[in-house]
C-alpha cells in the first residue's frame, strides 16, 4: 500500500499546476526568441547564465522539468526514473552545451515525431492549451539555462 | 539539411502497427488483480448496486422502471448489443455511446429530465448496465457508417494537445509498457470502464479518465459528452475489440 500512495503522489504531482518555488522563479520573464543552426542553439537563452545545482534539482522535481518522468539519470536518491528517453548519463561528453540546449528546448527539431515536450518551445505553437498555461514556455529560460549547465557535467 | 533529417526520421519512425489489445489489468500488481477478481473486495461494486437500485426505481404515480422492459435483473437485456458500445443509430442522430443511450430511455420511456453527461446517475446506470456484460468481447462496429467516425477518432488520437503537446497515440502506442516515472503505460484500453480508481477514491467513466490525461499534459480538456470524446470513445473502444469487459475493473 506504501508502494501505491507514492506512486500516487508522484502523479498526481506530475505536471500538476502547482505554486512550487522552484517552478514559479522567473516564470513571468517575457519570452526569448532564440535561433538554431546545426542541430544547436549557441547562445543561452536571454543571455542567461545556468546553475548546475539547481538544473539537478528541477530534473528531479515532479512540478519542474520533471526530466526523471522520462529518462534515467545519474540522481540516485529518487526512487522512479522513466524509461521513456534515453539515459542521461554521459550526455555532457556526447553533446556540446549548444547542442543540448535547442535538444530541451525542443525536440522536435531534430524528431518531429517525438514524444518530449519542447520545455521552451514558441507557446503560440501549442494546440488547445489550458487556459492557465496560455502564452507560456513550459520552463522558463533560466530554468532551461540551469538544466543545460547540469546536464553538461553529466560526462 | 534540417527538412532532410525531418524527412529520414518520419520514414524511418512510423508508428509501430497495432499490436495485440492487451488489458489494462495485465499491467496490475497481485494485490490490485484480486480486489478487482473478488466481488465482495472490488470498491466499483457499490456503483454497480447504486445503478441497480435506479434501475428498479419507480417516483411517484409513474408505471415504467428500466427493469419493467428490460427485466427484473436486466435479463431482458442482450449483452452482445452492450458489448457493440458505441452504436451507429441513424434514427438518433449518429454515434451513440452507452451513456447516451441508457439517457435517452431515462429522457424518452421514463419520461424525466435527461441526467448530465457525467453525472454520478448517469455513471452508476452506465456501470450496471456494463456489469451485465462483463465476460463478453468488446465487439465495436468499424466498417459501414462507423469507418468515417473511425477515421475521425484516430485523428483525435494522434493529434498533439497541450503545453506538453503530446498525443494519446504518443503514451499509449509508441511508448505502452514504458515507465512515465512510477506508472507503467498501459495501452490505455476501454474494456474495464467505467472503472474503480484507487488513486482518486471513486468509479470513473472513460470520459472523465479522457480528462485527466488531457490535464496532465496541460491540455484543455473537451466537455463530456461532446462529439470530439464520443469520437474517441469511439475509437478507444473499436481498439478494444477483442478483450474482455471487465466493468467496473480497478486501476491505480
Ligand atoms: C515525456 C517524455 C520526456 C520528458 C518529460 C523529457 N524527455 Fe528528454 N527525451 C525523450 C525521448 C523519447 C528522447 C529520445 C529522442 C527523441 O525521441 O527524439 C529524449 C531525448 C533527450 C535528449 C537527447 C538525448 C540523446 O542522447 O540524444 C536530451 C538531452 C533530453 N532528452 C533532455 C531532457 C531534459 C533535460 C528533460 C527535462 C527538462 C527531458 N529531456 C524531459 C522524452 C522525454
Ligand atoms: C503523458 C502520458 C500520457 C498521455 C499523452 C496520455 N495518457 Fe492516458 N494514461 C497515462 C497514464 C500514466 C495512465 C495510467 C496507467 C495506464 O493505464 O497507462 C493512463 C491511462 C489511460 C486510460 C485508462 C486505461 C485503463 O486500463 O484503465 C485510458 C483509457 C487513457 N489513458 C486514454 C488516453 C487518451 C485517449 C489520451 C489522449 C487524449 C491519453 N490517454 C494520453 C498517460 C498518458
Amino acid at each position: 500500500m506504501r508502494g501505491r500512495s507514492v506512486r500516487s503522489l508522484l502523479w498526481l504531482g506530475l505536471y500538476a499546476a502547482c505554486a512550487s518555488a522552484l517552478a514559479d522563479a522567473s516564470a513571468q520573464q517575457a519570452y526569448c526568441e532564440w535561433q538554431s543552426a546545426d542541430f544547436a542553439i549557441a547562445s543561452p537563452l536571454c543571455g542567461l547564465d545556468g546553475d548546475p545545482a539547481r538544473g539537478r534539482a528541477l530534473a528531479a522535481d515532479s512540478h519542474g522539468g520533471n526530466c526523471l518522468a522520462c529518462h534515467p539519470m545519474p540522481i540516485d536518491e529518487e526512487p522512479f526514473h522513466g524509461t521513456i528517453g534515453p539515459p542521461l548519463q554521459g550526455i555532457g561528453a556526447r553533446y556540446s552545451a549548444a547542442q543540448i540546449r535547442l535538444r530541451i528546448v525542443d525536440e522536435k527539431q531534430l524528431n518531429p515525431m517525438t514524444i518530449m515536450p519542447g520545455f521552451y518551445r514558441d507557446p503560440a505553437l501549442a494546440n488547445r492549451i489550458a487556459g492557465e498555461f496560455w502564452g507560456k514556455t513550459f520552463l522558463s529560460a533560466q530554468q532551461v539555462e540551469d538544466l543545460v549547465a547540469y546536464l553538461v557535467t553529466l560526462k | 539539411m534540417t527538412r532532410l533529417l525531418a524527412t529520414l526520421m518520419l520514414v524511418t519512425l512510423t508508428l509501430p502497427a497495432q499490436a495485440e489489445p492487451v488489458s489494462g489489468y495485465a499491467f496490475l500488481d497481485d494485490s490490485t488483480r484480486e480486489m478487482q477478481d473478488d466481488d465482495f473486495s472490488n470498491p466499483g461494486m457499490v456503483a454497480v448496486d447504486r445503478g441497480a437500485e435506479l434501475f428498479h426505481e419507480l417516483r411517484d404515480s409513474e408505471v415504467h422502471s428500466c427493469s419493467s422492459c428490460h427485466g427484473e435483473n436486466g435479463e431482458g437485456m442482450d449483452i452482445k448489443a452492450i458489448a457493440r458500445y458505441p452504436v451507429f443509430n441513424a434514427n438518433l442522430g449518429g454515434l451513440v455511446t452507452l451513456q447516451e443511450r441508457v439517457n435517452y430511455c431515462w429522457e424518452i420511456n421514463l419520461d424525466r429530465f435527461p441526467l448530465t453527461p457525467g453525472s454520478s446517475e448517469l455513471i452508476a446506470l452506465e456501470t450496471y448496465v456494463r456489469h451485465l456484460a462483463k465476460g463478453e468481447t468488446v465487439n465495436v462496429q468499424t466498417d459501414g457508417d462507423m469507418a468515417p467516425l473511425l477515421a475521425r477518432g484516430e485523428a483525435l488520437y494522434n493529434t498533439r494537445f497541450g503545453q506538453l503537446d503530446m498525443s494519446c497515440g504518443h503514451c499509449h502506442v509508441q511508448h505502452q509498457g514504458q515507465m512515465l516515472r512510477g506508472q507503467r503505460l498501459s495501452q490505455g484500453q476501454a474494456n474495464g470502464f467505467p472503472e474503480y480508481r484507487l488513486g482518486r477514491g471513486r468509479i470513473t467513466s472513460l470520459q472523465q479518465r479522457l480528462t485527466e490525461c488531457f490535464v496532465s499534459f496541460r491540455a484543455e480538456p473537451f466537455e463530456e459528452g461532446s462529439p470530439e470524446y464520443d469520437l474517441l470513445e469511439l475509437y478507444i473502444m473499436s481498439r478494444a475489440n477483442g478483450l474482455e469487459i471487465e466493468t467496473p475493473a480497478v486501476r491505480f
